[in-house]
């Protein structure tokens, strides 16, 4: 801008561009009066235009009629007839593109059913649509979109031009449709319709009880899936027009929105499965996990809203707001680097900004750590084109798109960057009045005679000057204003005395004019450009070198919380010496033992063993037992219970394995290497069970027990009877224990009938509920079953018996003691709690002697934890065997290692030391049942997942690291950053009852 | 008479009889003749111990304890040679007695309505037939507080003996405090799990503040001059000194506002809960405010928590020497106090200091140590011997337990569950 020649010309006022233009084009609409609509033909000079990312033409002329570009060269001619605009000294570049907009939508009501108002079952949308109304793919954007002024204005400020936009409701939320921001009718913004198809994990508005939770929605959109390719087929007999639309849906983009990686992951993997490939709204904590975000295959949109600093001045408020939440404060605005660099493909949002002018200062920050300019530029203005496939349209300033682009003083992400037009459809919005004259730094002024020194200061369009006399300190302020290259200024020099008036217009390299003194009288004005001084502050920030990016005072761990490990662990070869050994097998507990592990698996049992390349433990005096199996677990869950309806047994515990739960690493702390993740206990046939390793770090998907059989958890009792529920809950099938009974005859009637029809070839629409009830009588499932009174486990015992199938476990089983032999006999197990009962009537009779009565029946008998706290203390609970009933100690310990894996047909691998299993241990400091016991050491797959002492430096890091961070959050305070109140989140802790939202 | 081996013996024993009680044992009659218990570990509760010590009792009151004590004759003695001796355990902060069956409401007395409920007393409440009480006591918990829930200020506790007939003679100390809750600093979305700052924190203290003022002004106003409010005189114990507060806290900047809001108004606080009361420690011992630990057998209190914080938390205290107890939530789960107890021993704490944390400690701070809470002359023949460590569940066995020299039946619904069962299955087996 320095250098910017004085133009000699002034520009066109823009209030004259603005007075209404319209690019020529035939249109339906009839015109009333005398047609006069120009066909806005210009021609932009003199100006740097960005063509597109990396193309830049210095000195371009652009020119641009009926809305669209003609043409773009350096230094190129002005066509005659074409209203030349001088542009010099300024930037041109394609205006912004919004991938993921909401512009132009109608609202979406939140729904506002509350538990009291009981459970609306079926959808309440009027016609043949889908029977879930969270499924939406009949909304058509182009159909609801309206233009809406305010909110145009505002995006037009922050630089877009274009945006696609759609109605963000429902799981499946319909098409998107491309429209400018422009202001002219729906008619001419509207670029084009079903760009995308949308889709997220959240039911909107939906008021219907199904799907309460994270596996209820996944399972719902599998089953459409299905349902769609049904219903392409010829023998159906329901018209359904959201099918119908989402059929057709199916060949552009799929814009999947979710909050974090892990959903990320999970929306992917659902993709997989059905071979669509979504492009993932991301939750702007990609930097997390790149590898499997990468391996995704994935094109991302990411957020650019970043956390405020938090305001931690009170030092116990401060409490509330956790390492990590510090930690994603720091490394947000660095997202958009480390994806970049991770080469995964990705496009940018204003989404989620509080307002859209908060872009650029995002952008900035984006760039400030890290981000390449250039990629920034591209991903939001030729990435979302490529992605919504609108290239030939918008995106770049070549001949034949759309006239869509901003006039900047520079770099539209540096700082303090000026956005003075933004031009959409060929039609200009004045956002900054473009300055007409380069003013000088400072002037010589003359006023009536007197002199004064004129400094200038500001930002275009907000200019100050400042009248001072050589010599003097004091100095007058001037509101000055510049219009057409008309300076107007009003100024009182001293306290005393009136204003000057003046106006002045360009005289040489200067100004000059007249105007009126205090007292009325006619003065004369002239102001001559000082010879130019040394550089101001101001003036030297444009040139200012980015500041050297701070080193991050955060780790980066996994996961990325409190406790999480600086990197993965690594599987090696080590010899445990000396200690004893809780074998689980025929050689029982073996004193002064050694036992190697290598290849995440144990490789030698026995004494005086010994192995160069292994790292050596000394074990003696400590215990080593198999790690604790946990039968029935409920962390690292997002969600528990769908529940909503009396079988939900389509829903998959694994969609909603939650790898960043702190529960997994203290339980790791209490000996836990394994547990099945279950369904809560709020409907007699819940969902699909996930039974994982806790492997601290993992993903979901890497946590899982590889080929494990699958189960599924069912109940009985209180809870799918909704008897604690309320007067409200008295509507959903069944409210007794003869309506349970029947619930079971009929869902395996129903599966068995499903399978015959599978068997005889007939055209069956798949069906995910009847296909997993199927598997079980096909014994390639197994039941679960969280169970309470006796005579309903007798009843569910029959069922299976009268449908051929045994029933694999019963969990929680408190009255197991009272029919111990008929378990026994049909052959299930019993998972237990050792001593949990009075809590509702239907453990009234429960008692402590309850696993001791069931193994001495001979069933194979386990306890069970339901509680992520006394999950950390498994191995006491062992000892309450010993306590109550007195159950031999190794036949105790067995209740929580290898009893749990015969249960989950795991105990080929794991639940005991035997070389050739898995390398699941734990090193104890102590009898492992005792109450002074502590796990010091627990491997997984022969990989130190937990070490007490490292736990202990740990601990002092974390202390320091935040400390680090709370200064680095006071420090940002100071200096002027947005604060948010802390505000902290603290994990619900899930049982079997839990109801998710 | 006192040979059998361990409980498990004495409940195969009683399948001779298998008749089936529908309700709890008998309340056991008065020690008839003086006793001595023999070759004993005693844990004292004040932290010594005496091997092979001698315990003698007569008319429910402890005459004699030591290592070298020659039983004199007429003296019925219980052989405890490699057993242990403890005193009763105590059970602070809990709702035994007052809740039967959570989930049925009908069998729920621990929480009344309104905000300010001085006035309610566990003690009425007080269920001397509820059948969990005997599944407590005969894993050594003799003593409980039974105490009220929920609102600003919940009621009045009092320390109940668990062999009663009724809630009268059950009585240990009536209305030994009245419990108030501290606000809550921080409210809790649990839709969300959000955590934010309680935007009516500091007008719920102001309320508290001015209800305590009123109390006080009640308090000193001479008979006749006013109406009788229940819910200030409830109070004056309380202000006068007399009684303690007991002050639910577990962030330390709540202990220290509470504490010396208690103190303005002449009142006596306990800290209930306390999970931070090691940061406060220094501030604790100088304004001489003792503290009842909630359960060792807890979560941490968030993520960035050391996770085995309320394992360690009484280690702290005992470091920092701040007087304070180990208490367990909930009503059936005070059968695994001695193990919450023996949890913190795993992670630091002095094995005598846990023991005295679930016995002396919590007398004292109950204002019942003149009678319970160690073995000593003069005090109540209240304790247990078992054949194993008591906080430990792999060894613990309690043979006898002695409320004021009565011997305590141990048996209990679930045992008797027990029985019924083991004899539909030898039946099964003789067939």
């Amino acid at each position: 801008m320095k250098d910017m020649k004085q133009s000699t010309r002034p520009l066109l006022s823009l209030a004259i561009l603005l007075y209404g233009i319209t690019a020529f084009a035939q249109t339906t609409f009839p015109y009333n009066g005398v047609y006069d609509e120009p066909d806005g033909f210009y021609a932009f000079t003199g100006a740097t235009v960005h063509v597109a990312p990396g193309e830049t033409l210095d000195n371009a002329t652009l020119t641009i009629r009926d809305g669209r570009i003609e043409s773009v060269a350096a230094g190129g001619p002005v066509p005659r007839g074409a209203v030349e605009v001088s542009l010099a000294g300024k930037h041109v570049y394609p205006s912004f593109i919004e991938a993921y907009g909401t512009y132009g939508m109608p609202d979406v009501e939140r729904n506002r059913r509350s538990r009291r108002d009981g459970p609306q079952m079926e959808s309440d949308t009027d016609g043949a649509y889908a029977w879930n109304q969270a499924l939406r793919p009949e909304t058509d954007a182009s159909r609801v979109f309206t233009i809406d002024e305010k909110v145009a204005g505002a995006l037009r400020e922050a630089g877009f031009g274009t945006v696609s936009t759609h109605s963000p409701d429902g799981i499946s939320r319909g098409s998107a449709a491309v429209v400018t921001l422009g202001a002219t009718s729906e008619n001419a913004v509207l670029l084009k319709r079903n760009v995308a198809h949308h889709l997220s994990f959240d039911k909107g508005s939906s008021g219907q009880d199904y799907p309460s939770s994270r596996m209820g929605t996944v399972a719902l959109l599998r089953q459409t899936y299905i349902d769609a390719d049904w219903y392409g087929k010829k023998n159906r007999d329901e018209a359904n027009l959201s099918l119908e639309a989402w059929r057709n849906l199916q060949d552009i983009p799929q814009i999947f929105a979710v909050d974090n990686w892990q959903d990320a992951l999970r929306a992917d993997q659902v993709g997989d499965e059905f071979g669509v490939q979504y492009v993932i709204r991301g939750g702007g904590d990609e930097y997390q996990r790149l590898e499997p975000l990468k391996a995704s295959g994935a094109t991302f949109i990411i957020p650019l809203k970043f956390p405020d600093a938090y305001d931690v001045s009170d030092p116990f408020a401060a409490d509330l707001v956790t390492l990590a939440q510090l930690r994603h404060w720091e490394r947000a605005p660095g997202n958009v680097a480390a994806v970049d660099s991770a080469g995964i493909s990705f496009v940018l949002t204003a989404d989620g900004l509080d307002k859209p002018a908060d872009l650029h200062e995002a952008m900035r920050k984006a760039i400030q750590a890290g981000a390449d300019p250039e990629h920034v530029l591209a991903a939001l203005t030729t990435g979302p084109a490529e992605l919504l496939g609108i290239t030939d349209q918008v995106g770049t300033l070549e001949k034949g798109k759309w006239a869509n682009f901003i006039v900047t003083d520079k770099d539209p992400f540096a700082e303090k960057a000026t956005v003075y037009q933004n031009w959409v459809q060929g039609k200009p919005f004045e956002l900054k009045e473009l300055e007409t004259v380069d003013l000088a730094d400072a002037y010589d002024v003359t006023v009536d005679g007197t002199r004064f020194v004129g400094e200038v200061s500001g930002d275009p369009g907000s200019r100050k000057m400042k009248l001072s006399t050589p010599g003097d300190s004091t100095s007058t302020e001037v509101d000055f204003t510049e219009s057409g290259g008309v300076l107007t200024l009003r100024f009182r020099p001293g306290k005393e005395g009136g204003y000057y008036r003046i106006n002045a217009t360009p005289r040489g390299e200067g100004y000059a004019g007249t105007g009126r003194g205090p007292d009325g009288k006619m003065v004369s004005f002239t102001a001559t450009p000082r010879a130019a001084t040394a550089k101001t502050d101001e003036k030297s920030e444009d040139g200012k070198k980015e500041e050297a990016r701070k080193p991050y005072q955060s780790r980066l761990t996994f996961p990325n919380i409190a406790y999480g490990l600086p990197d993965h662990p690594e599987t090696g070869k080590v010899l445990f010496r000396n200690a004893t050994v809780w074998t689980n097998e025929d050689d029982g507990i073996l004193e002064e033992t050694d036992v190697l592990i290598e290849d995440g698996k144990i490789s030698r049992v026995g004494k005086g063993l010994s192995d160069r390349g292994a790292e050596v433990i000394d074990a003696t005096g400590m215990h080593l037992t198999s790690g604790i199996i946990d039968e029935h677990s409920h962390i690292a869950l997002s969600a528990v219970n769908e529940g909503t309806q009396s079988s939900t047994a389509e829903v998959r515990m694994a969609d909603v394995v939650d790898a960043v739960d702190e529960n997994i690493y203290r339980q790791l702390a209490g000996g836990v290497t394994t547990s099945q993740l279950l369904h809560g206990s709020a409907n007699p046939i819940g969902g699909q069970s996930a039974l994982v390793k806790l492997r601290w770090g993992a993903t979901p998907q890497e946590m899982m027990f590889a080929d494990a059989d699958p189960f599924i958890k069912f109940a009985l009792g209180e809870n799918v009877k909704q008897s604690n529920w309320g007067d409200a809950n008295r509507v959903r099938y069944p409210q007794t224990r003869m309506g349970v009974e029947q619930i079971f005859e009929n869902y395996f009637s129903r599966a068995a009938e499903y399978g015959r029809a599978l068997k005889a070839g007939e055209d069956v629409r798949r069906d995910l509920e009847l296909e997993t009830l199927l598997e079980i009588l096909n014994d390639e499932r197994f039941i679960t079953c969280h169970s309470y009174q006796q005579g309903e486990i007798n009843m569910l015992m029959e069922v299976a018996e009268r449908h051929d199938f045994r029933v694999n476990t019963f969990t929680h089983i408190l009255e197991g003691y009272k029919v111990a032999d008929k378990m026994a006999e049909h052959g299930a197990a019993g998972s237990t709690f050792s001593d949990w009962w009075a809590y509702k009537y239907e453990v009234n009779e429960a008692i402590p002697y309850n696993g001791a009565i069931m193994h001495e029946q001979g069933v194979v008998t386990a306890f069970n934890s339901d509680d992520a706290e006394m999950a950390r203390r498994l191995n006491q609970e062992a000892g309450k065997a010993v306590l109550f009933g007195g159950v031999p100690e190794e036949e105790a310990w067995k209740f929580v290692t290898l009893n749990p894996a015969k249960m989950l047909h795991i105990d080929d691998r794991v639940g005991s030391i035997r070389a050739g299993k898995d390398a699941d241990l734990v090193l104890w400091n102590d009898h492992p049942m005792s109450i002074y016991a502590r796990a010091e050491r627990t491997y997984i797959d022969g990989k130190e997942y937990f070490n007490r002492e490292e736990n202990e430096s740990r601990r002092q890091d974390l202390l320091d690291e935040r400390n680090a961070l709370i200064q680095a959050s006071l420090d940002a305070k100071k200096g002027g950053s947005r604060t948010q109140a802390p505000r902290g989140n603290s994990r619900q802790l899930l049982h079997c009852d839990s109801v998710s939202h | 008479m006192f040979q059998f081996k361990n409980q498990l013996a004495l409940l195969l024993g009683l399948l001779i009889c298998t008749c089936v009680r529908a309700q709890n044992p008998t309340p056991a009659p008065s020690q008839a003749g003086p006793m001595a218990v023999t070759g004993a570990t005693i844990h004292v509760g004040d932290g010594t111990v005496i091997e092979n010590g001698t315990l003698l009792f007569r008319d429910g009151k402890i005459e004699r304890v030591g290592a070298n004590v020659t039983v004199p004759d007429g003296y019925e003695t219980v052989d405890a040679t490699g057993k242990d001796v403890y005193p009763g355990l105590i059970a602070l902060n809990s709702q035994l007695g007052l809740v039967e069956i959570d989930a049925v409401r009908a069998t729920n007395d621990q929480r009344e309505v309104g905000t300010f409920n001085p006035n309610a007393r566990a003690l009425i409440a007080f269920n001397t037939d509820s059948q969990v009480i005997p599944t407590v006591r005969s894993r050594g918990v003799l003593l409980v507080q039974s105490t009220p829930e929920g609102s600003l200020v919940s009621g009045r506790s009092s320390i109940m003996q668990l062999d009663g007939w009724n809630f009268e003679d059950a009585a240990v100390l009536a209305d030994d405090g009245v419990h108030v809750n501290w606000p809550n600093r921080v409210s809790y979305n649990w839709q969300t799990g959000d955590l934010i700052p309680n935007p009516r924190y500091d007008g719920q203290v102001r309320e508290l503040e001015t209800f305590l003022q009123q109390a006080i002004g009640y308090c000193d106003r001479p008979d006749g001059d006013v109406s009788r409010l229940l819910k200030f005189e409830a109070l004056c114990e309380a202000v006068a000194g007399n009684s303690n507060v007991y002050l639910h806290a577990d962030e330390a900047r709540d202990i220290q506002a509470g504490v010396l809001l208690m103190k303005k108004m002449g009142a006596r606080p306990v800290i209930v809960g306390g999970y931070q009361a090691y940061l406060v420690a220094d501030f604790l011992k100088n304004e001489d405010v003792p503290v009842i630990l909630s359960s060792t057998q807890a979560l941490p209190g968030g993520q960035d928590e050391p996770i085995d914080q309320p394992y360690r938390n009484p280690a702290l205290l005992a470091k920092a020497g701040v007087d304070f107890a180990i208490s367990h939530e909930g009503y059936w789960q005070q059968r695994n106090l001695p193990f919450v107890a023996g949890q913190a021993v795993g992670f630091g704490l002095p094995y005598e200091k846990a023991v005295e944390a679930i016995t002396l400690a919590a007398a004292r701070i109950a204002g019942v140590d003149e009678n319970y809470g160690s073995l000593a002359a003069g005090k109540s023949a209240t304790f247990v011997i078992s054949s194993g460590d008591l906080l430990d569940m792999r060894t613990s066995n309690v043979e006898h337990a002695f409320i004021n020299g009565r011997d305590i039946n141990l048996d209990n619904k679930q045992a008797e569950l027990y029985r019924k069962f083991e004899e539909k299955y030898s039946r099964q087996q003789t067939r």
